[in-house]
Formats: C-alpha cells, sequence, structure tokens
C-alpha cells in the first residue's frame, strides 16, 4: 500500500525556490550569528590577557645599580595581594626583544636601556595596579608601572563597537530573511490557489485547510532552514580546524592573534538551530496568514 | 430542498445574467437544467452552491435562508451536495483514488473506514483499475467519472451536474445518465445542466430552461 500523498503538491518550482531561499537567508543569518560571536569572545580573550599582564620599567640612572633596583621592584611586586609572579627579563630575553629594532649582536651594557620586570596577575579584579605602582616607585625612584590601562579601554570600547554593528548586522539580515521568507511563501501559496479552491468545495473547513498548508510550509522551512544551518555549522567547524590553534602556518597564528582560537562556541552552534527553527516558524505563520486572507477573499 | 425567489444577478456592473429566477427543487426530484450557451447555467449551479451570492432575491438552502449562512456553515452546507465540475477540478499530484476519497478525508477521517466505500464507488462508476493512476494520464471520460464519484462519496442529498456529457462520446454519455437515473432511484436529487437536446429526449424528466436571464419550469 502506498502512502499517501500529500495534499499541497511537493517540488513544485514555487515550492523548491522557496526552500532555497529559505537555506540561503538561514545560513547567511547563521553565519552572522557566528561572527559576531567570534568577536566577542576574542575581545574578552584580549581583554583578559592584557589585565593579566603589567610591566615594570626600571631606567638605568647614573649612580644606581639598575639590576639591582630591579630585583628589588620585583620583590615588592612578587609580595603584593593578587600577584602571580615578576620576573627580570634577563639580557638575552630583553635582546630579543629588541632586536627586530636595533639588529643582533649589540652589547646592552653599552646602552641605556631599561629594564623590564613581567608581573603576571592572578586575579585581575583582586589587585590594585594604582596602589602598586605607588609603591613600586617610593621604594624604587626610576620604576615606573605600565598598567597598558589605556589598551584596555581602547579594545574595549573597539570591540563593543564591533559586536554592536554585528548585532545591526543580525537584525538586518533577520528583517531581510522575514521579508524574503513572506514574499517566497506567497509566491508559493499563489500556485495552490486551485487545491484551496477544491478543499473548499469538498466541504473542507478554513482551519482544516490553514492547517494542512501550515504543516506544508512548516516542513518546507525546516528542511530550508536546517540545511542552511548545517552548511554554517560545517563551515564554522572547517574554519575552526583550517586556522585551530594546532596549525602553526604564519596566517593561522596572525589569525589567531587577531581571534584567538577561531572556535565558534556554543553559543553560535545552537543559534544556527535556533535560527532554523524560528526561520521554519514563520514560513509557517505566513502561510498560515497568506491562507486565511486567501479564504476570507473568497467565498 | 432548494427554492429561488426572484433571484437576480449580475458580474460587476456588466448586465442581468440572470432576472427574476423562481422554482424550486424537491428531494428525490431529477431534472435537466438547459438553455444556450451562455444562458448561465453554470452561473446558477454557483449561486445553489453557494460559490457566489445574488444581486437580490431569495434563495433558501435546505430550509435555511442563504443570506443568513455565515463562513464557517458553509462546508457544512457544501457537503450535503455533491458538484460535477464542467472542468473537473481533480487535483493531479493525487490518485484518482485520493481524488474521490478528498471529500472524507477532509473531515479529518481514516483511510481504512472509507477505503471499501471509495474502492466500491470506483467500481460503480467503472474506474475500479485506473485507481492508482494520476488525472494527468486518464481519458476525458475517465476524468469525468472520477469527477462524479468524488461528489457521490460524501452521500450527498443534492448532485449538482455541469455538462457531464459534453466531453464524452454518445455511448458513454448514455451510460453515464444511466448511472444518475440509478442514483436518483437511490434517493438523491439530480441537477444535471446541459444544452444537448438529442439526450434530454431520450428520457422524460422536468427541465428547466434558462432563455434570455428567465427561467421557465417544464414540468
Ligand atoms: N466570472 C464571470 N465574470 C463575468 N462574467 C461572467 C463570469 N462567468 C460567466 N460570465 C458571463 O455570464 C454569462 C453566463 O455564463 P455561464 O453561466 O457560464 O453560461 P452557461 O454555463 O449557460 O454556458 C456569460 O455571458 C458569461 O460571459
Ligand atoms: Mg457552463
Amino acid at each position: 500500500m502506498r502512502k499517501p500523498s500529500q495534499l499541497i503538491p511537493e517540488n513544485t518550482m514555487a515550492g523548491n525556490a522557496l526552500t532555497i531561499v529559505v537555506a540561503i537567508m538561514c545560513f547567511l543569518a547563521c553565519l552572522t550569528l557566528g561572527s559576531v560571536t567570534l568577536v566577542r569572545d576574542a575581545s574578552r580573550e584580549w581583554q583578559g590577557d592584557i589585565l593579566r599582564e603589567v610591566t615594570i620599567q626600571v631606567r638605568p640612572s647614573d649612580g644606581r645599580d639598575s639590576a639591582a633596583d630591579a630585583a628589588k621592584a620585583a620583590s615588592i611586586a612578587r609580595l603584593f595581594p593578587g600577584v602571580a609572579s615578576a620576573e627580570v627579563l634577563s639580557d638575552q630575553e630583553s635582546n630579543a626583544l629588541l632586536e627586530p629594532w636595533l639588529g643582533t649582536g649589540l652589547d646592552l651594557s653599552d646602552l641605556p636601556v631599561p629594564r623590564l620586570i613581567v608581573v603576571r596577575v592572578s586575579d585581575p579584579d583582586r589587585v590594585d595596579l594604582a596602589e602598586l605602582g605607588l609603591k613600586i616607585k617610593a621604594e624604587v625612584p626610576t620604576a615606573t608601572l605600565d598598567d597598558h590601562r589605556a589598551w584596555t579601554s581602547r579594545i574595549q570600547t573597539m570591540a563593543s563597537a564591533t559586536v554592536l554593528v554585528g548585532l545591526s548586522i543580525l537584525a538586518l539580515v533577520f528583517v531581510a530573511t522575514i521579508l524574503s521568507v513572506v514574499f517566497a511563501t506567497r509566491g508559493a501559496m499563489a500556485g495552490n490557489k486551485d487545491v484551496v479552491s477544491v478543499l473548499h468545495f469538498v466541504g473542507a473547513e478554513d482551519g482544516y485547510i490553514a492547517r494542512e498548508f501550515q504543516r506544508h510550509f512548516l516542513m518546507l522551512g525546516l528542511r530550508g532552514g536546517l540545511a542552511g544551518a548545517a552548511a554554517a555549522a560545517v563551515l564554522f567547524l572547517l574554519m575552526g580546524l583550517i586556522l585551530g590553534p594546532s596549525v602553526s602556518s604564519g596566517t593561522g597564528e596572525q589569525m589567531s592573534a587577531l581571534f584567538g582560537r577561531f572556535s565558534v562556541g556554543p553559543i553560535g552552534y545552537f543559534g544556527a538551530l535556533g535560527i532554523a527553527f524560528l526561520i521554519a516558524v514563520m514560513t509557517a505563520v505566513t502561510s498560515r496568514i497568506a491562507v486565511y486572507r486567501y479564504l476570507a477573499e473568497t467565498d | 430542498m432548494i427554492r429561488f425567489e426572484n433571484v437576480g444577478l449580475r458580474y460587476g456592473v456588466g448586465p442581468e445574467i440572470l432576472r427574476d429566477l423562481s422554482f424550486d427543487i424537491r428531494p428525490r426530484s431529477f431534472q435537466f437544467l438547459t438553455g444556450p450557451s451562455g444562458a448561465g447555467k453554470t452561473t446558477l449551479m454557483r449561486l445553489i452552491f453557494m460559490a457566489m451570492r445574488p444581486t437580490r432575491g431569495l434563495i433558501n438552502v435546505f430550509g435555511r435562508d442563504a443570506t443568513s449562512l455565515t463562513k464557517s456553515d458553509l462546508p457544512a452546507v457544501r457537503r450535503r451536495i455533491g458538484v460535477v465540475f464542467q472542468d473537473f477540478r481533480l487535483l493531479d499530484h493525487l490518485t484518482t483514488f485520493e481524488n474521490v476519497a478528498l471529500p472524507l478525508r477532509v473531515l479529518n477521517k481514516e483511510e481504512s473506514s472509507y477505503r471499501t466505500d471509495v474502492v466500491e464507488l470506483l467500481r460503480w462508476v467503472g474506474l475500479g483499475d485506473r485507481m492508482h493512476a494520476f488525472p494527468p494520464v486518464l481519458s476525458g471520460g475517465e476524468k469525468q467519472r472520477a469527477a462524479i464519484a468524488r461528489a457521490l462519496i460524501g452521500k450527498p442529498e443534492i448532485l449538482l451536474a455541469d455538462e457531464p456529457t459534453g466531453n464524452v462520446d454518445p455511448p458513454l454519455a448514455r451510460r453515464l445518465m444511466r448511472l444518475f437515473v440509478e442514483l436518483n432511484r437511490l434517493g438523491t436529487s439530480v441537477v444535471i445542466a446541459t444544452h444537448d437536446i438529442n439526450l434530454m429526449n431520450q428520457f422524460n424528466a422536468r427541465r428547466l430552461v434558462i432563455e434570455e436571464g428567465r427561467l421557465t419550469v417544464y414540468e
């Protein structure tokens, strides 16, 4: 016994066109959502990194032993609450930092190069960097604390601006999705007027007709939406693999410096699924409204 | 069961196609609706079926004033009327069986509850071996019979058939007519719109004749 045919014809041109429109719009919306979460995660990571590291510079000064000053400043920092470690960079490490600017084979002792102390913060919320700066200054006048605060706030503004732009794009993509789904659904509905009128004269209730259409378009929307979301998810995964931390190609490193690990978090994946369902429901609701409108016009 | 009183109808701002129609269709009756092409036979059937409303006059359907029926009353009334359209209006993506079963399917009935009835009816109209075929591959006569079977499956109290013999050869036309007579004998009122005088002359039945917008009844 064959399975009963659907009352609303499947695989019509308008129906297939609608599936494709839904898939593409869903793909774009998912991509936008993924990018927004990516930027947000990356900016959090930058901020975290910046807040977790401060440097102390000890300027060489006549009549002072800058090595001793540096050691003293480091030991003050080490004892400060919220600080995990404070290491004076060795000559080689300083050389390595300066190499790109000054070239190789130079002797630091001939130059008035400041000594650097890298201070790692264990708890950015607990440590009072201003207080630490003052304390060190009091004991070692040649030392200054650079807490990167200007950087953090600048990055913070930039990141939130980027997220805001991303969210506006997401909103626009949503509006475009809604409009194209509405119009494609209405186009597909127009091709089904004959079906509606036949159902009508064989005595079908309006509610029955609307339910049939709603179910048909819900399935159609789900098919398109899930295809679009799946394509976006595959793209996220591929990007994660290609630009992930395990690969140490030049571009990979640059990208990961910029975006952190290029991996879309669970919000991206669940969001994609949510967008697919939302679009499917929208398709169904639009078809329901279109049917009722059509039924109201004819009687 | 259907009564018209001084019914008039015009399409839009055009001339009045039907004027002062008064007649009734009684239970278990059999009648032809006739008149030249373009006289308004199809239009009159649309009025009976409540696919449109008259411009003036009264239509009473199954004891109720048609103007008092709301949109939600219509499906129930339509199920008591079987219609065979001139152009059949079969759904091409459904099999013959599914097309015929449609009036029961839209009542949310299980297929198992009506399967034997539909098969039996298909055999009665001579489509027993065509029930899994789709309308595009059916001949004109087969489509005609499928449309008739769909009109009958819900056991309507009245059957309206618009030019049911218009697309078939004379032997099949006679067979279809015998089918309608048999149906009428079983208790259904039958209205057959036709402009085929020869066909009507083979039956001694009531005639509703539309000419120049007016209707005359010959009992
Ligand atoms: N939807 C319509 N709009 C305007 N005029 C129509 C419409 N349907 C039918 N007519 C006109 O009404 C008249 C009667 O048509 P119809 O009822 O189809 O006649 P019949 O079925 O007797 O051949 C014709 O002149 C036709 O042109
Ligand atoms: Mg006609």
